[in-house]
């Protein structure tokens, strides 16, 4: 049997933060008109005791519901997030509870940020090429902005919180192509939260207050991004990233119908689009209304490309994710 | 390439800079308030015009627009 995704559904909190609530934290930046380049007007914010795993659950009751789904048909649950409900069990199998999904179904975590969709998407593939999974829910959720330290600037801008759900499933054709992995590990530093893991337990160190280059805030105990660096790496990865696929697929950039990027900010995608040499009717923004939800902007963006119809059945669609890690990955998709 | 046509591109690129304001001996600092976007700006420009990488670092160890100018002189293949 070969993969296809079959439906997508997303989840963002119902709690808004605006441009105009930022600028009102922010007053200093209210003159800096090049911040609207960024293509964010607002954010979706997790509430204080709902977790990532909440979200994923809203997402796919969603999924479950606008695609006349059957839970009981469900037989893999793969959840990729970067925060979890606890140390053990792994919050897949919470997950498996709340949403009554029959115990024949495996349930595993993946533990990833922005370029975590291709991953799953490839651990899907392989349970249903390789292991006669029938039916994989693959959910992706963020609730990063919990982590910000309230004087972060940069990142309170970016980033916001939500849940997509995905089906994979098993048919006569392959609707899920090649993929391209990659890491460099050297820059695990670039995007990190220091304390509060295994490696480094919270301290007293760990609230004080570091300024960067920028006079942006933050501290070790809260999520630090080194944002020249990121885009510098973006920059260089991105390009190579996609013409090794091409190739590998043995395709040419022309018989690419849209592209799917993961969804940093406007000006990022613009930079590398335009780097890569995409048309820009060929690639999708969607981010105004939701920021960077980390592994859940590319499927953000092709459920709400689906719905407008940018993207239709039948049509190549490359998808590429790249981030903390650092780490990327990309694969073509044909819906 | 010259520095005038350096300095061009990058009031082009920021919005908050008058032309005619920049000059070689200009602290990039004091252009508005110095953020991590205009440094975004920066690199993205020196990537596309010149094809030349900017670091955070090599930001942080420039002061005028001549240092950075030197820079990606140096770099230019």
């Amino acid at each position: 049997m070969k993969a296809s995704i079959k439906a997508i559904s997303y989840y963002l909190p119902p709690d808004t933060y605006t441009n105009v609530d930022y600028f009102n934290d922010f007053p200093e930046l209210v003159n800096n008109t090049n911040i609207a380049r960024l293509g964010i007007s607002e954010r979706h914010i997790v509430a204080p005791h709902t977790t990532a795993s909440d979200l994923a659950v809203q997402s796919a009751i969603k999924l479950f519901e606008e695609h006349n789904i059957d839970k009981n048909d469900i037989d893999f649950i793969i959840f990729c997030s970067q925060e979890f409900d606890y140390y053990t069990p792994a919050t897949a199998c919470i997950i498996q509870e709340k949403l009554g999904i029959p115990q024949q179904a495996g349930a595993i975590d993946i533990n990833q940020g922005c370029s975590g969709y291709a991953y799953g998407l490839s651990l899907a593939k392989g349970l249903v090429e390789a292991c006669e999974r029938k039916n994989v829910l693959f959910l992706t959720s963020s609730t990063l902005t919990k982590t910000f330290h309230p004087k972060d600037k940069s990142s309170r801008y970016l980033f916001g919180d939500g849940a997509a759900a995905t089906l994979i499933s098993a048919g006569d054709e392959s609707g899920i192509g090649s993929f391209v992995f990659g890491t460099d590990g050297k820059g695990a530093d670039k995007i990190i939260i220091r304390d509060g893991g295994a490696r480094n337990p919270v301290t007293a160190k760990s609230t004080q207050e570091n300024r960067d280059d920028y006079g942006n805030i933050t501290s070790d105990a809260n999520f630090y991004m080194n944002g020249t660096a990121i885009f510098n790496f973006a920059l260089r990865k991105v390009p190579l990233m996609i013409s090794e696929l091409l190739e590998k697929s043995n395709m040419k950039m022309e018989e690419i119908d849209l592209f799917v990027f993961h969804q940093t900010n406007r000006f990022m995608n613009d930079v590398i689009r335009k780097k890569i040499g995409i048309p820009e009717e060929k690639f999708v923004n969607y981010l105004e209304s939701c920021g960077n939800t980390v592994s859940s902007t590319i499927p953000i963006a092709l459920c709400e490309s689906i719905r407008s119809g940018k993207a239709q059945k039948g049509q190549y669609i490359l998808l590429a994710g790249f981030g903390t890690g650092l780490s990327w990955s990309a694969t073509i998709i044909k819906l | 390439m010259n520095i005038d046509d350096f300095i061009k591109k990058v009031e082009n690129e920021i919005d908050e800079i008058t032309p005619g304001v920049l000059k070689p001996d200009t602290n990039f600092r004091d252009i508005a308030e110095w953020s991590s976007m205009h440094a975004l700006i920066l690199i993205a420009l020196i990537d596309a015009d010149y094809n030349v990488t900017i670091t955070g670092e090599d930001l942080r160890n420039s002061k005028t627009m001549n240092d950075l100018f030197n820079i990606v002189k140096s770099r230019v293949s």
